[in-house]
């Protein structure tokens, strides 16, 4: 800009850099990749719970997980000569990772979770082709193919913190007999004072006990009765804080519906998946818990216990694995709650959250064809003026 | 938000609408240029044809290519010179067009005008006589000639006009800034649009992002039998088919145009351009354009001859603050690109949009991840992302019946799409290998 003169100088464009593409020209500010980091960052609750309540063993197992996931990818994403970087950039396969580990038990030997990311990674996405041809959830592909594969290893519960020996006044709430009950797999917890002495002490998850409690099929004071331990006022507060045995991530439903909230908030998710999954089980467990109290405990056990929080949040609404119209989102949502219910009351694993969305996943392809949309102007030719 | 404001299923809210940039700045009068290229071709339909030789005078106003059938449009002379012949100029579509460049002698005198005409008392076949003199098409982007959209046939019953000044297309103005201060040329050109049609009802869709725009309408609408009704803030709320249902609640039905429901869309500047026409003789010869952009020095509206080449805009804007990534003729939806400054202004050139470097990425796109999004914006109800994959699988019979001939081409999935997919591209690919295959 010259100021002696009358008229200031005009910058032109030349034309040179003009791109030329097909419209819009303009573009939302997200990518895939941001997705992925965004779901992670809404984890990040479930991931502290998980490690506050399972100690440095649970980081390292989230961390390694994670990991192992992320050289599973580029060890495949080498061999089939895909860009490597690029594919490990988008984060999904440490979000795999991530969820892998929250689906794992806390004390998991560190060679398993390396056989879960290649379950996940291999086997779960990229023989499929890789992210977004992937019919199964990757996480779940790897966590269901370890429980086949590892039953013992897959089942075997830390007690968390406020549970078992490092805290005297849980361990005088669970007095021996109590104990007993919720222990499935007591290693041996006579009393607090030999519990230091011990190498490692387990317990039983809440569903563990109530897979292992004899059904009782009347009315009768003792059907009432029969889950009592188990789901009663007190146990159920604990069970939303974290005090319970379990998964890494499934553990605090509290830290879980902090992560499910981002998720919303992030419009990652659709709402309706995880409160049709989760009202189904409660309708399902609910009606059954009604009629036949001694068969199953009452919803709110359900809802709070196992991984029906974590799955109904992060599994089930996994974009890729799940239908892609509204409605076809609920219709799967109620499957995923209707098959976790009858597994939980009447299967034998007494967890059916990962099998529910895997059998759902695979209907995906139906369900979007049956649900599909309408388009605009097909249906109200009666609407219009004669 | 107003729970009040009407609108449709679907469609986007684009983060950024660029409108603050131009939307308070008053309509401009360009100077006179030495020389106009006036595209002949400019119209959906047969392109008119020429009527004066090179070396030959014309007054402005003057007809220089006269309608060629029903489906043409007519051309005037933007200003008085001498025509210099025809002569070949880049298009706004990618492909070079024919244009009759005029030099003008720097008087810029009209010729004889059209007689005025007394709209509410003459014959209504005068009024469509004149639309269709007057050259008149779609101003909001289709290029429609006017006269044919006016003349629906008879068994085609006609109830409602629906005026169209939604202008939902981020950083357009000129709409705007044409209701804002001409209001009344908007709604006496729909009460003559109304009245060659024979219709009564009379709405006129605005966005409430443009509330000045809305009071100067409401101030005089009365006059004239017209309701002004606020819209929702969504894009693409000015698509024909999601305007009628937001405002009438009708649903045009698949494949059909606007007047199977009963109703006629027009563009805000068609209607003031038809006022024009009608009241003081006056054919299309310039429109409000906006030019605007963050890379623009001072962005604005500017009121434009036909035929004016874009540098001068830009060079009236006060140029560029960097060299732009994108020059786009019309809004940063469904705009064109260009690769040369040198295209010209034509009666459908709504805006002209320079977008800096950084805006202009093209990004690389991956596969699908199932997200959903373009389903939630889609305003036609369709799946983008299968469409897009039948495509890609060259399934255009599957593309097919999934409905993708239904697609607006809006641009919404591709928009919101966080795998960047061309889904545009897609979707117009499929629509021409559909048509190509059905001949």
């Amino acid at each position: 800009m010259s100021d002696g003169e009358k008229t200031t100088e005009v910058m032109l464009p030349t034309g040179s850099d003009l791109v030329l593409s097909v419209s819009p020209h303009l573009s939302a500010a997200d990518s895939v990749r941001r997705i992925m980091y965004k779901v992670l960052l809404a984890l990040i609750p479930a991931c502290v719970a998980g490690i506050w309540f399972f100690g440095w063993r649970a980081l390292a197992v989230i961390v390694v997980t994670a990991l192992f996931c992320i050289g599973a990818e580029a060890l495949w994403c080498r061999i089939a000569g895909k860009p490597v970087l690029g594919t490990i950039a988008d984060g999904s396969a440490a979000l795999t990772g991530v969820l892998l580990a929250l689906n794992l038990p806390p004390e998991i030997p560190f060679w398993i979770c390396l056989v879960g990311a290649f379950l996940a990674i291999w086997l779960g996405k990229q023989v499929f082709g890789g992210l977004g041809n992937n019919p199964f959830n990757p996480a779940l592909v790897a966590r269901v193919g370890l429980l086949i594969a590892l039953p013992a290893a897959m089942t075997t519960w830390t007690p968390p913190r406020g549970m078992g020996a490092d805290s005297p006044a849980a361990a005088e709430f669970y007095s021996p007999s109590t104990l007993h009950k919720l222990q499935g797999k007591k290693v041996g917890l006579d009393s607090v004072t030999h519990a230091t002495e011990l190498d490692s002490v387990t317990c039983a998850t809440p569903l563990g006990v109530v897979g292992t409690t004899p059904k009782i099929l009347d009315k009768s004071f003792e059907a009432q009765q029969n889950f009592q331990a188990v789901d009663n006022n007190e146990m159920l507060w604990r069970y939303f804080l974290g005090i319970k045995g379990g998964c890494i991530g499934e553990t605090s439903i509290l830290a879980l519906l902090i992560g499910g909230i981002l998720l919303i908030a992030f419009k990652l998710i659709n709402w309706r998946v995880p409160i049709c999954y989760i009202g189904t089980v409660a309708v399902f467990t609910g009606l059954v818990n009604y009629f036949f109290p001694g068969v199953t405990p009452t919803p709110l056990f359900h809802i709070l216990t196992g991984g029906l929080v974590l799955g109904a949040f992060f599994m089930a609404t996994d974009m890729v694995t799940s239908p892609i119209t509204p409605t076809g989102c609920i219709v799967f949502a109620i499957g995923c709650g209707i098959i976790t219910s009858v597994i939980r009351i009447w299967g034998n694993y007494p967890e059916g959250v990962s099998f529910s969305i895997l059998f759902m996943n695979a209907l995906v392809p139906l369900i979007d064809r049956w649900c599909g949309q309408r388009p605009f102007g097909y249906t109200v030719k009666r609407e219009v003026a004669k | 938000m107003n729970k009040n404001v009407k609108t449709f299923h679907g469609g986007i809210h684009p983060a950024c609408d660029g409108k603050s940039l131009s939307n308070g700045v008053s309509v401009q009068r360009a100077p006179l240029l030495d020389k106009y290229r006036v595209v002949i071709s400019e119209n959906v339909g047969k392109p008119p044809k020429p009527v004066v030789e090179a070396g030959a005078c014309v007054k402005k106003y003057q007809l220089i290519a006269a309608a060629d059938g029903f489906v043409s449009a007519n051309l005037h002379a933007p200003t008085s010179g001498r025509v210099t012949g025809i002569v070949e100029v880049p298009g706004a579509m990618g492909v070079p067009v024919q244009a009759i460049e005029i030099e003008a002698d720097g008087a810029d005198e009209a010729g004889e005008l059209l007689p005025a005409l007394d709209w509410r008392n003459c014959d209504v076949a005068l009024l469509r006589k004149r639309v269709e003199e007057a050259g008149l098409v779609g101003m909001g982007g289709a290029a429609f000639p006017t006269h044919v959209k006016l003349s629906p046939p008879p068994e085609k019953k006609v109830d409602v006009l629906v005026l169209n000044g939604a202008e939902c297309e981020p950083y357009l103005t000129a709409d705007h800034r044409l209701m804002v201060e001409q209001p009344e040329a908007v709604l006496e050109g729909a009460a003559i649009s109304a009245r060659i049609l024979g219709v009564t009802k009379i709405y006129i869709g605005v966005e409430i992002n443009k509330a000045d725009a809305i009071d100067a309408l409401n101030a005089h609408a009365a006059e004239f039998g017209i309701e002004v009704v606020p819209l929702k803030v969504q894009y693409p709320q000015g698509s024909e088919k999601q305007l009628i249902f937001a405002i009438t609640g009708r649903k045009v039905p698949a494949g059909g145009l606007p007047m199977d429901a009963g109703c006629v869309v027009q563009n805000v500047g068609t209607a003031a351009a038809l006022a024009d026409a009608v009241i003081r003789g006056i054919p299309l010869v310039e429109r409000i354009v906006t030019v605007t952009g963050e890379v623009v020095a001072h962005p604005g509206n500017w009121l434009l001859k036909i035929g004016t080449p874009v540098i001068r805009v830009v060079e009236w804007a006060g140029g560029v603050t960097e060299e732009p990534g994108k020059l786009i003729l019309g809004g940063p939806m469904m705009g064109f690109a260009q690769k040369s400054f040198d295209v010209t202004v034509t009666k459908n050139t709504s805006g002209i949009l320079l977008l800096p470097r950084t805006v202009a990425v093209t990004y690389g796109s991956s596969p699908c991840i199932r997200c959903g999004r373009c389903v939630a914006g889609c305003p036609m109800n369709l799946v983008p992302c299968a469409l897009g994959n039948a495509v890609e699988a060259e399934r255009f019979d599957l593309a097919a019946q999934n409905h993708v001939m239904d697609c607006l081409e809006c641009g919404s999935c591709a928009y919101v799409c966080p795998a960047h997919r061309p889904l545009v591209q897609h979707m117009r690919r499929a629509k021409a290998e559909i048509r190509k295959r059905k001949k």
